[in-house]
């Protein structure tokens, strides 16, 4: 036994001694202290890293079958299409493969919305931490082209009149609208060197940049140390070796504990797989199952749920200003939508983090905020002429929602600054 | 903070309840009955795939519903040569745009695309195929109450007999056919079983599948959290 | 693994147990992915058994048909071919055919079913080149004043006899395929299975 560790050491330190291994262990986890309190709303962190992977591999795995082809076969039938029946047919468990990517598709964005809003609720954007909360946002608008560009290849009927009006938006933009999209489209109308290129981006470009930003966020994270919900920095009191009082280090605590998390992700997860892949028509649309047609517009396209909140912003927009059409202020809106999250770090005043010391005006006003984000989604998957119990018209609650979704963050610095806000503890809580 | 969950969780949901429905019938779930899904399929071999393919569907998949090479191959096989190949038709496609106006579908995976708020896509199709009735004012003389000016025309006429419109927008049946109402609906649920099936064959195995996975993940979890106790009995 | 003084016992237990359900997660985590690149039910199609009709091959004469992708080689072999086979048993690697580079039916002195029908899988044991024929014998093949008619590979230069029989000290480790087959009827041949269900 003794020589076995004496070999395994020795191992150790020739690697050490050319690769900062043992360095990168102490540093990233069993020497990285975290705030022992973290609850509940700390798992969404590395469930994304879970995720990320998840999409990675099954993503390379499609890759061997999948085929960005928009002719027809013999049987009349798009290639890219047919080559996802033939994956979830022909290939030896390719239905589970692509079942678990295009789950984790919808997967991703249910655990980035809840990690960000988790960053909400904490202030985990408040210095010392606004890059790691700009890296973030990075990566959420990162996210954002994957799950575009990734929509398109299974080229159903979604697929391809989403992509349409998507990439009709840039058209929007003044003067050089029109030949951009054409440009980004490389044909007249979403066509094979849409999808090609489409697939390029999906599988190579924006992973890459993906990963990169992850890697930044992560190392940024570990440079300041992580946030707590009492939104206290656990820095501020160590212990004579410099360790802080309230931290414990990452492994083994955090690690035991994630398991635990990725455990119970994974049962919700199965479920969605094996029993309900289309997610009641969220996570794969009844519509996608038609090949795309150029012909024939389905009667009811909407986007993915994802992005529905920023497409009812986009929708909210009805009237022209400064002589350029309102379709333009659309585009403004759903991209502002996105990126005001942006401005967060410097748009809070507030003297305290944690909703925990909040007042009641913050509580008030980002309860609203979420209920309406979550009724801009809803009418997102709609009709524009949808009625709420047939009779309370959608499109005027969502103009409504819609300021109120950009009042919140523009009078932000007034009302975070004027709130009651409670005294934050010394030491962080455990509840 | 959880009343706050609660009010975002339920909003979406209380908003849902809303919406104009459209009337479907419910499809008889026949999906571990294999005589159903065996006649069933032998009802789309001799009905359906002459017009329409079903090309990403290999004959010998038929093994799923109890149909091993040999009875596929004598029974149910008219367009192919081995039972591996694809249910493929020999129309071509531009011919059937100059007669049907629209190259008709292929059917694989019809019953995931019809599949909508109103209800599964079996159910739809289920409502579809015993809706149609005598139109003059349509080229083929055929219409249908939930697909308006359907291209197609009724194919099971024969067996089902002549409906037409009734002035109170109800369907009534006026020259019976081959098979009495009863009959019609069961061969028509086998059918669209079938279809059903088809739309995605492992299905059945894929649920079975999933108890096993969750079981295991329960265990899993077990031992995982009681090590997680173990480790963080020391935090306080 | 016993417990001493210096360990947590009840700990050790669960770090085990948990171990050992993530690492059945892995394997089992790990299995359709390995099983997906597996050949699909398309390629299984595409390899299914290939039915031939033989009566047109006259003796002396070979074909070659298209079964999973690979040529198989289809001889018809005369009295003299036959022969030559026995004559030449001292010089090929392993005359008897103990390797299992046959089904068991054709594990004969002319490695076929019928004596004269010979089936094999048209490519070299070396390194995957398909072998040329060279049926004349003596200096017209261009090989060697004794060939005893046979086949070639133009990649390494190994050589084959009649019956698919590697020479000795050549680059080919060992015997042509013989691919599982079957005779439908009298001059009707079935490739690629050799038993009916």
């Amino acid at each position: 036994m003794s020589k076995v560790n004496a070999l395994l050491q020795g191992t150790l330190d020739w690697v050490d001694a050319r690769f900062p291994l043992t360095a990168n262990w102490k540093a990233h986890l069993s020497e990285y202290y975290a705030p022992k309190n973290f609850n509940f709303w700390y798992f969404f962190g590395s469930l994304a890293i879970l995720v990320l992977v998840l999409q990675i591999v099954t993503g390379i795995f499609l890759t061997m079958h999948f085929k960005p082809d928009a002719s027809l076969n013999a049987s009349g039938v798009p290639v890219a299409f047919a080559s996802v029946e033939y994956i979830m047919r022909d290939v030896s468990w390719g239905w589970l493969i692509r079942y678990m990517h295009s789950t984790g598709a919808s997967a991703f964005f249910i655990v980035v919305y809840l990690h960000m809003f988790r960053g909400l609720i904490y202030g985990s954007y408040r210095k010392p931490r606004e890059l790691i909360w700009l890296f973030g946002i990075g990566i959420f608008l990162c996210l954002m082209g994957e799950a575009f560009f990734g929509y398109l290849l299974p080229w159903g009927q979604m697929s391809f009149w989403g992509a349409q009006v998507i990439v009709n938006l840039f058209s929007a933009i003044p003067v050089i609208g029109p030949d951009l999209s054409i440009w980004l489209r490389g044909d007249y109308v979403v066509g094979d060197a849409t999808l090609n290129r489409f697939f390029a981006f999906h599988v190579i470009a924006m992973p890459l940049v993906l990963v990169g930003l992850v890697a930044a966020h992560i190392i940024a994270l570990h440079e300041v140390g992580s946030n707590n919900p009492d939104g206290v920095e656990i820095k501020k009191k160590k212990d004579a070796n410099g360790v802080p009082l309230d931290g414990i280090p990452f492994h083994p605590y955090y690690t035991v504990k994630d398991i635990v998390g990725v455990i119970v992700f994974l049962m919700v997860f199965s479920v969605i797989v094996f029993f309900m892949p289309e997610g009641g028509g969220y996570f794969l649309e009844y519509n996608n199952f038609d090949p795309a047609d150029p012909l024939k517009t389905p009667p009811h396209i909407a986007p993915v749920w994802y992005f529905t909140p920023y497409y009812s912003l986009l929708r909210a927009v009805t009237y022209p200003l400064l002589g350029i059409d309102a379709k333009f202020w659309g585009v403004v809106a759903m991209g502002a939508g996105v990126v005001v999250f942006a401005f967060l770090p410097w748009l809070d005043r507030s003297p305290v983090k944690s909703i925990r010391y909040r007042g009641p005006l913050t509580k008030t006003l980002l309860t609203i905020w979420i209920i309406g984000f979550f009724i801009l989604g809803f009418l997102g998957t709609k009709d524009p002429a949808y009625k709420f119990f047939g009779s309370i018209p959608g499109a005027p609650v969502a103009q409504l929602l819609s300021v109120y979704y950009f009042l919140f963050f523009l009078t932000m610095p007034i009302w975070s600054s004027l709130d009651r806000c409670q005294p934050e503890p010394d030491r962080v809580t455990m509840k | 903070m959880k009343k706050l969950l609660f009010a975002i969780l339920f909003a979406p949901v209380v908003a849902l309840a809303a919406g104009a429905k459209l009337h479907l019938d419910t499809a008889p779930d026949k999906a571990n009955d294999m005589a159903a899904l065996q006649n069933g399929a032998k009802v789309f071999v001799n009905y359906c795939l002459n017009c329409h393919s079903a090309s990403y569907m290999r004959y010998n998949r038929l093994k799923d519903i109890g149909l091993n090479d040999d009875q596929v191959r004598d029974n149910l096989m008219f367009t192919a040569d081995k039972v591996g190949e694809p249910m493929r038709i020999a129309m071509q496609r531009n011919d059937a745009k100059v007669w049907f106006g629209a190259a008709p579908p292929d059917l694989t995976v019809i019953a995931r695309a019809r599949a909508s708020e109103h209800g599964s896509g079996a159910d739809w199709l289920y409502t579809y195929l015993r809706s149609f009735y005598r139109d003059e004012s349509r080229p083929t003389g055929w219409n249908n109450v939930i697909f308006e000016n359907v291209g197609m025309p009724h194919v099971l006429w024969d067996l089902q007999g002549d409906q037409v419109m009734g002035e109170d927008h109800k369907l009534k049946l006026v020259k019976p056919g081959k098979m009495k109402p009863q009959e019609y609906d069961a061969m028509v649920g086998d059918l669209v079983a079938y279809l059903k099936y088809m739309g995605e064959p492992v299905s059945e195995f894929r649920k079975h599948l999933g108890v096993v996975v969750l079981i295991f993940l329960a265990v899993f979890f077990v031992f995982a959290y009681a090590l997680k106790r173990e480790f963080w009995k020391d935090i306080h | 693994m016993s417990c001493d003084d210096n360990v947590d016992c009840g700990r050790r237990r669960l770090l085990v147990a948990t171990a050992a359900a993530g690492g059945v997660a892995g394997v089992a985590a790990a299995v359709p992915f390995v099983a997906s690149m597996l050949p699909s039910e398309r390629a299984k199609a595409a390899g299914a058994p290939v039915e031939v009709d033989i009566s047109k091959l006259a003796p002396g004469q070979m074909m070659t048909v298209e079964w999973r992708g690979k040529p198989v080689w289809i001889i018809n072999r005369t009295k003299e071919m036959l022969d030559g086979l026995t004559k030449i048993a001292d010089q090929v690697a392993d005359p008897k055919s103990d390797k299992k580079m046959q089904p068991d039916y054709a594990k004969n002195d002319t490695r076929s079913i019928k004596p004269e029908i010979f089936v094999a899988v048209g490519i070299c044991t070396h390194l995957g080149c398909s072998p040329t024929d060279k049926f004349k014998t003596g200096a017209d093949s261009g090989i060697d004043p004794n060939w005893p008619g046979g086949f070639i590979c133009p990649c390494h230069g190994s050589t084959f006899d009649l019956a698919g029989r590697v020479y000795k000290s050549k680059p080919a480790p060992d015997n042509l395929e013989v691919p599982p087959h079957m005779y439908l009827g009298e001059t009707k041949l079935l490739i690629g299975e050799d038993k009916k269900a």
